[in-house]
């Protein structure tokens, strides 16, 4: 690290949490008369999958997660899938289109990315490269750079385009990427506020006071982890969920809007903060619930906002690494490996749960603590990209996803 | 010593300056109370970004004027609309209930003749928002822009009741005077138009004065009530409600010059003697024969050099810079550097980096939202700003730029902001957002902050989910809110 640009002032008025959108449209999809829109969500801080998709069927699951594991019949019950998984029963709308054949889950799958930093997990799930530090480009830019172009979209739809952006990483690159941005401003997460009271109790009664007085007045989320919520008022609680479902749903059904445009752009990328969940994890209730239920009204947002585009969307949404199996001490999960990576929309062949399961015993667990990746997540984005955007095979390998010529591109994953 | 001198360094930036920017500690720290005197000793006086701003008096005249043209588009549209709607009932013999209707019809059409107006006040308040932002973002140091905020916030005015010439007022009358002889300072404030119009001195006038006799009108004591209690002595510090009316008197005739009757000086600063109570005035037990102008002008430097006035400015000031209770040995010594130097502000500031206190003492103001803001700012390496974003985030903050909500000014003590922290990690996390795709938080921790924060923050920095996350944690931790 210690490398550094300075942001311009252009880039300051600019944020990310935005859309950021590629110029241009599919040349090779279009010729074969189809209009597909791709978009992708990054959750960053890393996703509990087991706390999303939970494996009920497996005689392990409930001695694994004791009574934070959902269930069937829970209290609030998961969502059933296929019998063997279960969804966070905070995610209604991907059930309903998981039960229409519209969305598929993966599990147990990551990046190839194995050690356990945050910014390392993203700079991999990003750059789409086997280690993190390798490049300043993004895999989904250079599959943009990739494709033949069908003339440029008109980037004079929204008012913003054209203003310089704080990119992520994943589209960072040489195809020409415009952002629009929001105009809710996501409020801190829940995860932040914790972890700023837990550095002033360390460092600073006065402002640890201050900050608990906050927290008790106008808690993100509630912490309800149960025993040890932090809100006087469930009223309190509910204004900072629905500030988060507020900013989740507004601005992915803006940029879907965006992307379901005729002359709009065909590609683009969003990213969602604060899946951190170390302390008060919940399950079908509590913080990771109400950033799922957030993402399921994000996903529903996209559906309407689409409109008819959407029988030719898909919807992927992908996190650095998944979680620690096991809860940890402060009722969390801790940095692990396998997760899931979710995918929604109308060209999705779905219903299904796609997963080689590695089993939740001790010694099926990678290094005996996260769940085993079994799919590369590269194969997941390859499938993609090769049959939704019809992206060369032999660039994925080498250029796009460069050492993943062993990983082969999984098919079938569309419609 | 080389850790002694970046520690040293550290507090320079913090505590005097505007904190740390990309090598600025290593900079200054081989000897950071040389460089602290020397940012003294070469703070230019004017802001040349400012060049192309009107002078206040020039703002107020072109306000003025648009004011009197959006008042005229409104009389014209709503008599407009007016006689449409008569003739439209006289045609249609409409019931009389539409009468109301009309009339909101007629109040729309006029507010929208109005707003075609634009109202050039604010964006002259917006670019010297930028100006004076800029200037602390680019400082090296920031003491000398330091002084000039202090000062400016303790003869505060509120662009509420004079946005014109708000930005103005303190190029014109603070900036120039900050390290100067506090005299001056005062003279020029007092006699300013924004500080005249903004504590009512321009409706005061003398109840035995030609005007006060013709039109039955009398004084507003506001402007010597706030000098004597806010300005120079300090609130009971001797003086009584005797002093505050004969000091008004004195000071009627103090106004500017009607913008409308005057286009080629309107706003200026002007004596008016038909306004002028005639006569001599006694205050504080001394008699002020009348000398015109020169009477007011006699009092203020009298109360420049009253021992009060000493006192009262010496707490104020280690009040600002070094604690909320500040040593009391300190501010005796501020107060008799001050008094010692007939009050020469340069003098009283390095009184403050030689003293022991300021770098012995552990950092315990709480920054003012404008201060951490333009810390955050600079901590990231950007050095120019978008006016209107950052006036934004300083309102949210609860210290919009220039709009104190009392001629008092902003406080300058931890239990007024520190509820203000739900604002400020909003702030840090919109920020922190921004910028997270260029701004690196180990970079800010290693190389602008030289790895000159605690343990804790270090660890939390490094496991935090994000770079958003990290610099959120970072800009709002207690070493960085605190100096």
């Amino acid at each position: 690290m210690g490398h550094i640009h300075l942001p311009s002032r252009r880039d300051v008025l600019r944020g990310s949490g935005a859309l950021f959108a590629w110029t241009q449209m599919p040349r090779l999809a279009r010729a074969e008369g189809r209009d597909p829109r791709l978009l992708v969500i990054v959750l960053r801080g890393a996703l509990d999958g087991l706390g999303a998709v939970a494996p009920v069927g497996d005689p392990d699951w409930v001695s694994l997660r004791g009574d934070r594991a959902l269930l069937l019949d829970g209290k609030p019950a998961a969502l059933p899938l296929d019998g063997f998984f279960a969804l966070n029963p905070a995610m209604p709308n991907l059930h309903r289109l998981y039960g229409a054949g519209q969305a598929a889950i993966v599990h147990a799958t990551c990046t190839p990315y194995r050690d356990r930093s945050h910014f390392d997990g993203q700079d991999v799930l990003e750059s789409g490269m086997v280690r993190p530090g390798a490049t300043d480009t993004g895999w989904l830019n250079r599959a943009l750079v990739e494709m033949d172009s069908d003339g440029r979209v008109n980037t004079n739809g929204s008012r913003a385009l054209g203003i310089g952006a704080v990119t992520p990483l994943v589209v960072r690159g040489r195809a020409p990427v415009l952002s629009w941005s929001p105009q809710r401003l996501l409020p801190a997460s829940d995860d932040t506020q914790m972890r700023l009271l837990d550095l002033y109790r360390h460092t600073d009664a006065k402002l640890a006071a201050a900050m608990e007085s906050r927290i008790k007045l106008a808690a993100i989320g509630g912490t309800a982890g149960g025993s040890t919520a932090m809100t006087d008022t469930p009223e309190a609680a509910l204004l900072g969920v629905a500030r988060l479902r507020a900013f989740f749903a507004e601005t992915a059904g803006a940029a879907a809007r965006f992307l379901a445009r005729e002359d709009g752009p065909r590609v683009g990328a969003l990213g969602f903060v604060g899946w951190d969940t170390h302390i008060n994890e919940g399950a079908g209730s509590g913080q990771l619930a109400n950033l799922l239920g957030a993402l399921d009204g994000a996903l529903a947002a996209i559906e309407t906002g689409m409109g008819p585009a959407w029988r030719e969307t898909v919807v992927t949404v992908v996190t650095e690494f998944g979680r620690t199996a096991h809860i940890n001490g402060t009722n969390g999960t801790d940095h692990g490996t396998g997760t899931v990576a979710l995918l929604a929309g109308g060209a999705v062949k779905g219903g299904r749960v796609i997963a080689d399961w590695p089993g939740l015993k001790l010694a099926q667990l990678h290094e005996q603590r996260d769940l085993r990746p079994t799919t590369d997540l590269r194969a997941v984005l390859k499938g993609l990209l090769k049959d939704h955007l019809r992206v060369d095979g032999t660039a994925l390998d080498s250029r796009i996803f460069p050492g993943s010529a062993d990983v082969a591109a999984m098919s079938g994953l569309l419609t | 010593m080389v850790s002694s001198g970046k520690a040293d360094a550290v507090i320079a930036l913090n505590r005097f300056g505007m904190g740390p920017r990309p090598g600025s500690i290593v900079a200054i720290a081989s000897d950071p109370r040389g460089a602290l005197l020397a940012d003294l000793d070469r703070h230019t006086v004017s802001l040349a970004a400012a060049a192309a701003l009107p002078d206040a008096a020039k703002a107020f005249r072109i306000v003025n004027e648009a004011n009197a043209r959006r008042q005229a588009k409104t009389v014209a549209a709503r008599k407009a609309r007016e006689e449409a709607q008569k003739q439209q009932a006289a045609a249609a013999a409409m019931a009389p209930m539409a009468a109301s209707s009309g009339s909101a019809e007629a109040d729309a059409d006029a507010k929208a003749a109005a707003e075609a107006i634009p109202d050039p006040g604010r964006q002259f308040y917006l670019d010297e928002a930028r100006v004076r932002t800029e200037a602390a973002l680019t400082a090296e140091i920031g003491f000398a822009e330091r002084l000039v905020w202090f000062w400016s916030n303790h003869f505060c005015i509120s662009a509420d009741k004079i946005q014109s010439m708000s930005g103005a007022y303190e190029r014109e009358a603070i900036r120039p005077y900050a390290l100067g002889r506090f005299t001056d300072l005062l003279l020029a404030v007092e006699s300013h138009p924004a500080m005249l119009f903004y504590l009512d001195n321009t409706v005061s006038m003398g109840a035995g004065s030609i005007a006060g006799l013709n039109r039955s009108l009398g004084l507003n004591e506001n402007l010597a009530r706030e000098i004597l209690e806010l300005h120079t002595l300090g609130v009971r510090s001797g003086y009584g409600q005797y002093d505050v009316i004969a000091f008004a008197n004195i000071l009627t005739g103090w106004t500017l010059r009607a913008p409308a009757a005057d286009p080629e000086r309107g706003g200026e600063f002007i004596f008016n003697p038909r306004l002028h109570e005639p006569g001599a005035q006694t205050v504080m037990g001394k008699s002020y024969a009348d000398e015109g102008v020169e009477q007011g002008r006699a009092v203020l430097r009298d109360l420049a050099a009253h021992p009060a006035t000493a006192s009262h400015v010496a707490d104020k000031l280690a009040r600002h810079f070094i604690a909320d209770q500040p040593p009391q040995e300190l501010v005796d010594e501020l107060a008799r550097v001050f008094r010692d130097t007939a009050g020469d502000l340069k003098e009283t500031a390095k009184a403050m980096v030689t003293s022991a206190a300021a770098w012995t003492l552990p950092p315990s103001k709480l920054r003012r939202p404008s201060e951490w803001g333009v810390a955050m700012v600079r901590a990231a390496g950007i050095t120019d700003v978008d006016g209107l974003r950052f006036t934004q985030g300083q309102r949210l903050l609860g210290e919009p730029l220039w709009r104190p909500s009392s001629p008092k000014g902003y406080a300058d003590d931890e239990p007024s902001w520190i509820d203000g922290l739900g604002g400020r990690i909003d702030v840090a996390n919109v920020f922190a957002e921004r910028i997270s795709g260029q701004v690196d938080p180990q970079f800010i921790i290693e190389t602008v902050l030289q790895s000159r924060v605690s343990a804790e923050v270090m660890q939390a920095v490094a496991q935090a989910e994000s770079r958003q996350q990290a610099l959120v944690l970072l800009f709002m931790s207690s070493d960085f809110q605190r100096r």
